[in-house]
């Protein structure tokens, strides 16, 4: 039973990094209607300027963090204003393909101009179990895990606040109902993406900061990234809370099928459990979790 | 529009037996209503209008017929045979091709290939033959390529037939959805709104074609308009819908003069 | 003036179906067959026929199988490797356990198989689109090299799964000299390619374009969408099966499953949208540039380089091909989505022309 909460406790904080990977998407998702396959790369991307410019400059964390969102801003900007502003009004999967392409840039750059070789990234968050948990449950729970479990959860937090309460956040909402009808009502459209671009920037930041941390800062990192689409599946591609809830269910459920199920059938299962998993819920429920069921009109 | 006179001065023209009736159709999105109890019927033939306000339900109703929507209550008999649920499928193999209110056509395909599209269900050749192109493929092909050819001739849009419909203005459109409807040699025809957002010449065209339709293939024809000119001219019977409810129901004389048609149009109180 | 097509005449409908209609393009293809059946095997050197052409037509055919999917179908996959890789292996197993099996039906087969498989992950389209789709079949991508390599038997228990390809013999002729495996696998591709070309300008070829351009509209025409999705998936699978199993047999010689990756599909998605869409031409336009475009690269970046007495670092060359890659994907989507075969239309319009522009 404490083995068993132990897997299903670390697959969960497992999957709050899924989460956090995820909700770039939905970001620009609601926004846009653009499924941007290139969150994974610019989380890597992110990832690699923080601990490139740590390396060469020394700079205190908090000057180097704000370098590196500095470079995620323009990265997403430019991305809007060069790769999806000539795109507006191509049907969706031109612009899912658009973003494979980029994908491939970002990655190609990254690596061009920081290297390619692995690097360690050190939080000074230690990965090791918190005792207080260990004497009172024997249960091991990482103390890294949870550090990055609350990061998480003050950042939808703070995004669910933003979109909820604020202006720019009403009109975020409006752009994602209908783009043509908030230019009608004076939405500055350009503004707005822009600043989603910026804020998906910013997740991708903490997402690599936390996974970098993790496992190193390594190409590998996009793989993990990718695992944000069956979280999506599950979740739907519009709710921030199915981005979380998504995360968790696919982290738990594939850190639980790799310890019981995995020695059955021979192990590694952690590299397609999510998808077959996603793929198989899209048979039962094609709009995800907390997605919305679209009536086709004719 | 002169013509249509004539099509008035032959009124025993071949007008036959009931084709389709719909009985009782009421149909529903979550809670919104947008058919309630609605029958008519539609002998063979004869052109039928459906006319109504914005939002009368009247696309709802063709969708129903054939087979996009499926009605909550009711039935449709088509061809003596009766159906509570209707599919897509079913409705073009009994002989039902319809037309939308915003053009649905391939726009990536030629203006040959939609049409040819068309007489999917009159194709045979199995995968096989396809790929090798041989025999009773070809044979196949060419055939139907005639028989397309005829349409586009009908048509006049020959000088098109190899451009992708996605770059044609908008009225030839049109006439290319027409075409693609009438290449399944259909029994029903059913016309969402096919003259809307022309202009007058255009106009003048496409009810050309629609008549000639009838007369020539003896086409059984519903169709939704706008146009009240249009409608009283070349309709035999019109159906009224407001608000999802039938509220007239006769030739067109008869509905002109029925004081509910007037007061939905007018915009007298309910 | 070059290109000229007055004066040509269709007087029949036959003759208007042609694959080619007009005399030029007759000529040219003649002409194209020519040099890649008499004029390559006498001139081009074992690099050329090992490392370019025989990987050139593979791939070409690969992206014949995604572009029947992707661009007349309109369903996108991320799988393709997964397709090629179950080709691949099928194959293998075919000759290593059915005795005195021809290796044609074993390609054959293996492309049977690819089609089985494409059928089962194909199974959501029914209900999803687009990248949705693409989502689901990333499961086959990861899913299926996993099993090849988890399942011993696949690759009768080698280290890794790797297989080697057995001998190509047909009656009693060993293709056993790139020159020779070069013809063999330009008579399949050629073939195949020609079956591509009947199936898309045939009903079916129309029913995926239907389904791709307005589902709605299609299924009231009669088409039953679920059916030619199906069939869609089938067919593209079958052509990457076969890719596949030309891929081991032909021009790697062995292969393990991790081979089949997602930058295999990616690179194979990269043909069709470079190539062209929808177009039967792009796929090996697309093939083609795929393949040059690393090898000139390199000699680019080497040269220039040398020149400017740089030093590279050993990852620059395929680093330097992502961003070319992604930003090339990039371009083309934003400057002319349908690829290299339109921009080979045009330039024929033009020719018509030239030199006398009115």
């Amino acid at each position: 039973m404490q083995f068993f909460l132990e897997v299903l406790i670390g697959g969960l904080l497992a999957g709050v990094m899924y989460s956090l990977v995820a909700l770039g998407f939905v970001l620009i998702y609601k926004a846009s209607g653009v499924f941007n396959f290139a969150q994974g790369a610019m989380v890597f991307f992110a990832a690699l300027t923080f601990v490139g410019l740590q390396e060469k400059f020394g700079l205190p964390f908090g000057v180097t963090l704000a370098l590196s969102l500095a470079a995620m801003v323009v990265l997403g900007v430019l991305t809007e204003r060069i790769v999806l502003r000539p795109l507006v009004n191509q049907p969706q999967i031109t612009l899912f393909m658009a973003t494979i392409g980029l994908t491939f840039f970002i990655e190609g750059l990254a690596q061009l101009i920081w290297g390619t070789e692995v690097r360690r990234l050190d939080l000074g968050i230690q990965d090791e179990p918190i005792e207080a948990l260990m004497e009172r449950f024997n249960i091991l729970v990482s103390r890294f895990d949870v550090a990055a479990a609350l990061v998480a959860g003050v950042l939808v937090a703070v995004l669910a606040v933003f979109f909820n309460k604020t202006r720019i956040g009403r009109a975020l909402r409006a752009v994602a109902d209908d783009h043509q009808a908030a230019m009608a009502v004076g939405i500055p459209l350009k503004q707005i993406w822009a600043i989603v671009w910026s804020v998906a920037g910013f997740v991708a930041l903490v997402a690599g900061l936390l996974w970098g941390a993790r496992n190193g800062v390594q190409f590998a990192l996009t793989f993990v990234a990718l695992k944000a689409l069956p979280v999506l599946i599950l979740g739907g591609f519009e709710s921030i809370l199915g981005a979380i809830v998504g995360g968790l269910i696919i982290g738990a459920s594939e850190k639980l099928a790799e310890v019981y199920l995995g020695p059955m059938i021979g192990g590694g299962i952690e590299g397609w459990f999510a998808y077959i998993m996603a793929l198989l819920f899209l048979l039962v429920r094609p709009e995800g979790l907390f997605g919305e069921k679209h009536i086709d009109r004719v | 529009m002169s013509e249509p006179a004539s099509h008035e001065h032959n009124p025993g023209r071949r007008i036959g037996g009931t084709l389709l009736s719909v009985d009782n159709i009421s149909l529903a999105f979550g809670g919104v209503k947008a058919l309630t109890d609605i029958s008519f019927d539609v002998r063979e033939h004869e052109i039928r209008a459906i006319i109504g306000p914005n939002g009368a339900g009247k696309s709802s109703m063709l969708n129903c017929i054939n087979g996009v929507y499926t009605p909550q209550q009711g039935r449709i008999r088509f061809d003596g045979q009766e159906f509570q649920r209707m599919d897509p499928h079913k409705a073009a193999s009994m002989g039902i091709a319809r037309t939308f209110q915003n053009i649905a056509l391939f726009k990536g395909m030629s203006v040959l290939d939609n049409i040819m599209t068309g007489r999917m269900l009159k194709m045979r050749t199995n995968l096989f033959l396809q790929a090798l192109y041989v025999g009773p493929n070809r044979r196949e092909e060419l055939e139907h390529r005639r028989h397309v050819e005829h349409i586009i001739d009908f048509l006049q849009i020959e000088s098109v037939r190899k451009t992708p419909v996605g770059r044609l203005p908008y009225g030839v459109q049109k006439r290319v959805e027409l075409g693609r409807a009438l290449a399944a040699e259909p029994r029903l025809l059913l016309l969402d709104e096919p003259m809307a957002g022309m202009n007058i010449e255009e106009k003048q065209d496409m009810c050309r074609f629609v008549l000639d339709v009838n007369d020539e293939f003896g086409t059984t024809i519903v169709l939704i308009e706008h146009d009240m000119g249009v409608v009283m001219d070349i309709s035999d019977r019109v159906v009224v819908l407001d608000y999802g409810k039938k509220i007239g129901d006769g030739t067109p004389g008869e509905v002109r003069a029925n004081k509910a048609v007037i007061d939905a149009y007018l915009g007298v109180a309910h | 003036m070059l290109y000229r097509e007055a004066g040509q005449f269709r007087t029949s409908y036959e003759a208007d179906q042609q694959i080619f209609p007009i005399r030029q393009d007759r000529i040219a293809f003649a002409l194209l067959m020519a040099v890649a059946v008499v004029g390559v095997p006498l001139f081009a050197s074992d690099y050329w026929l090992t490392a370019i052409l025989i990987p050139f037509l593979v791939f070409a055919l690969a992206s014949l199988g995604l572009n029947i999917l992707t661009g007349y179908a309109g369903q996108l996959s991320l799988g393709t490797a997964a397709f090629m890789a179950v080709g691949a292996f099928a194959a293998y197993n075919f000759q290593l356990r059915v005795p005195g099996i021809p290796i044609l039906v074993s390609f054959l087969l293996g492309g049977a198989s690819a089609a089985l498989v494409g059928v089962a992950f194909g199974l959501p389209s029914l209900r999803i689109k687009g990248f949705y789709l693409a989502v689901a079949t990333l499961a086959a991508q990861f899913f299926v090299p996993w099993l090849l390599v988890k399942v011993g038997w696949f690759s009768n228990y080698s280290a890794s799964g790797v297989i080697t390809a057995q001998k190509i013999e047909i009656l009693g002729f060993v293709f056993d000299s790139p020159v020779r495996r070069y013809l063999l696998v330009l008579a399949i591709v050629a073939l195949l390619a020609l079956a591509a070309k009947n199936l898309v300008r045939s009903r079916i070829g129309r029913a995926w374009m239907a389904v791709r351009d307005m589902d709605v509209a299609a299924e009231v025409i009669g088409i039953r969408i679920m059916r030619t999705k199906l069939i869609a998936f089938a067919v593209s699978s079958f052509y990457c099966g076969v890719a596949g199993a030309l891929y081991a047999f032909a021009y790697l010689g062995s292969v393990e499953p991790d081979a089949f990756n997602l930058d295999l599909s990616f690179r194979i998605l990269f043909m069709v949208i470079i190539g062209g869409v929808g177009s039967i031409l792009g796929s090996f336009l697309g093939a083609a540039f795929i393949t040059l475009l690393p090898i000139l690269l390199e000699v680019l970046l080497h040269g220039g380089a040398g020149l400017l007495g740089l030093n590279l670092s050993p990852g620059t060359p395929s680093m330097m091909q992502l961003v070319v890659f992604g930003g090339l994907i990039i371009f083309f989507l934003i400057v002319e989505p349908h690829g290299l075969a339109r921009l080979w239309q045009i330039a024929k319009e033009k020719l018509r022309l030239w030199p006398f522009p009115y």
